[in-house]
């Protein structure tokens, strides 16, 4: 038996999905998630990105979503959240 | 769901994993052979090898048809089914399919009983009704990641009261809501503070966090029925600063069927039923109704209680609470609500009269909340067996017992006056009185319940009474 989808207990009145946190000041020291929507060319726009913010001190991890007409996996979202402090999703075509 | 419909024909529902069925796969390719046959086959897509078969292992057919038996044969016309046959007979599959001569040149037994089909396996049923029933719920739907803690998340999403939840998966409310006749869209109570529609799903989705079990769930509900409204006023128990919850106070047959346990340790830990239907009915008010400490619920320090506080009665010479209340018989399942607060326990290990009890109890009665506070607050008292044996010896039954007890609870007006002995609590100077009553009429409630030894009773002290607080609610169990 899953346990991995359940059912709401609640009134519903307010979103599932959990609230973004407040943006941080700097990037010091923080891991920054680079999210790939595969879109094309969106790989080149993230590797400039990332040259920079390594420039700058902060680790830099890579993901991509199978594709961009659907929402990033579930288990995606979990997996950047447990490793990342802030996420940069590239929209670029 | 909608049933998946059967083709026109004969239909037959097997499984390799079936000695019956194996016997009558001849038979099947014979009728393969004579007439239009669809074949389902549960666990083996391959069996009967050599005859085309629908692969039914999902069991999607087999549950929305109630397939109990393997094999099972059915014919079906231009409106559906026409009859049907399980296990293995000579006689009535010929009879079903109108072939006279089936399987005359088999060597086959004239009959054999069938096995169970693989859509009522009880390691499968919940699953399924999951599956093919799971469009009856209507609470959204939470995708968790694979790698995400389950029991984290629930207390993350802010739905516990501090201890670890069931994790309220499709397949286990549809299990609870098996509990209950009652359909689940049903709207059960309006749940305070948010005033949100409690339906029949919402309620067990809670009884599923709480560790119910299904036959604990029509408690549950008369539990939510019965704090859901002005008279219980449960608005107003959520946000005083006083350290009261709801107590449920159940009787009836049914509480020992459902294994609720009203003898040693009756208020204590260690009785699931008790435990979750209390636990229920707090947890669908904190997650439908939006009540949480800190919130609405303003209580000063609150009481473990208010985490579950429901325990059942004996019973027993005096009859139940909830008959003495309601024109409610004793073989009636019921519960009365009562807005109260911990227990306390009262000693009295020496009186072997009801006048020297009853003065016992009378005493510490009186300095319920404050020993100069009169009127304002209702009580349960609930008599330990020992207790009750003291008084029903000496002739005293319910009426009897409560009339002693306000007899002896006539406070003295001077002494309960603001600054009377140099407390400034009391009530207010210049009334005029000579007395005042400690209990308003009905205010003072008896229960039974607790162990067979110790001479001891509990004090359930209550909330603000009448109309500008709570007024106790009793309810049969609607089923």
């Amino acid at each position: 038996m899953t346990s991995k989808v359940l059912l709401d207990p609640t009134s519903e009145s307010a979103p599932a999905e959990r609230q973004r946190i407040a943006r941080p000041a700097n990037l010091d020291g923080l891991t920054v998630g680079l999210l790939d929507i595969s879109k094309p060319r969106g790989d080149v726009f993230l590797d400039r990105l990332s040259e920079h913010l390594e420039r700058r001190g902060a680790t830099v991890r890579r993901y991509r979503k199978p594709t961009f007409a659907k929402p990033a996996p579930v288990d995606l979202r979990h997996e950047i959240a447990g490793q990342c402090h802030v996420v940069i999703e590239a929209l670029a075509d | 769901m909608a049933a998946p419909p059967l083709p026109n024909g004969l239909v037959a529902v097997v499984k390799r994993d079936c000695e019956t069925c194996r016997t009558v796969a001849p038979v099947l390719a014979e009728l393969a052979e004579a007439t239009s046959l669809t074949i389902y086959s549960q666990d083996d897509p391959a069996f009967p090898d050599g005859l085309e078969v629908t692969d039914d292992r999902d069991l999607s057919v087999s549950w929305h048809h109630d397939i109990e038996t393997v094999p099972t044969l059915i014919r079906v016309g231009a409106n559906g089914e026409e009859a049907r046959t399980v296990g293995w007979s000579l006689q009535q599959w010929r009879a079903l399919t109108g072939i006279d001569r089936l399987a005359e040149n088999l060597d086959l037994p004239e009959q054999r009983p069938g096995c169970g089909s693989m859509s009522v396996d009880p390691d499968l049923v919940d699953t399924l009704r999951a599956r093919h029933s799971g469009s009856l719920l209507r609470s959204r739907h939470l995708d968790l990641a694979e790698a995400e803690d389950e029991f984290e998340y629930m207390h993350r999403m802010g739905w516990s009261d501090g201890l670890p939840l069931v994790p309220p998966t499709a397949e286990r409310v549809l299990t609870m809501l098996e509990g209950t006749s009652r359909p689940p869209d049903e709207v059960i109570a309006i749940v305070p503070p948010d005033l949100i529609q409690a339906t029949v799903e919402k309620i067990a989705i809670s009884a599923v966090m709480a560790g119910c079990l299904p036959e604990h769930l029509p408690w549950v509900i008369t539990a939510v029925e019965a704090v859901c409204n002005d008279e219980f006023n449960m608005h107003g128990l959520l946000a005083t600063t006083m350290p009261v919850g709801p107590v449920i106070v159940c009787s009836g047959p049914g509480t020992a069927r459902i294994g609720m346990n009203p003898g040693v340790n009756a208020l204590g830990q260690g009785n699931r039923a008790s435990l979750s239907i209390g636990r229920a009915l707090q947890l669908l008010v904190r997650n439908l109704g939006g009540g949480r400490p800190g919130g609405v619920d303003r209580a000063t320090h609150g009481n473990p209680g208010k985490l579950s506080f429901c325990f059942a009665e004996h019973p027993g010479p005096f009859g139940s609470l909830a008959a003495s209340r309601a024109d409610i018989d004793e073989s009636t399942d019921a519960i009365t609500v009562f807005a109260g607060e911990g227990p306390r326990c009262i000693v009295d290990q020496l009186s072997r009269s009801p006048e020297s009890l009853a003065g016992t109890l009378a005493e510490n009665l009186r300095a319920m909340h404050h020993h100069k506070l009169a009127l304002a607050f209702d009580a349960i008292l609930v008599l330990g067996p020992e207790h009750v044996r003291v008084f029903t010896e000496g002739g005293w039954d319910r009426t009897r017992i409560v009339a002693e007890l306000e007899a002896r609870l006539q406070l003295p007006y001077p002494d309960i006056v603001r600054g009377a002995g140099g407390i400034a609590e009391g009530i207010p100077d210049g009334l005029g009185l000579d007395t005042l009553a400690k209990f308003s009429p009905g205010g003072l409630m008896l229960a039974h319940a607790g162990g067979g030894a110790g001479l001891f009773s509990m004090l359930i002290a209550g909330w603000v009474n009448g109309a500008s607080g709570s007024r106790p609610v009793t309810r049969a169990v609607q089923y």
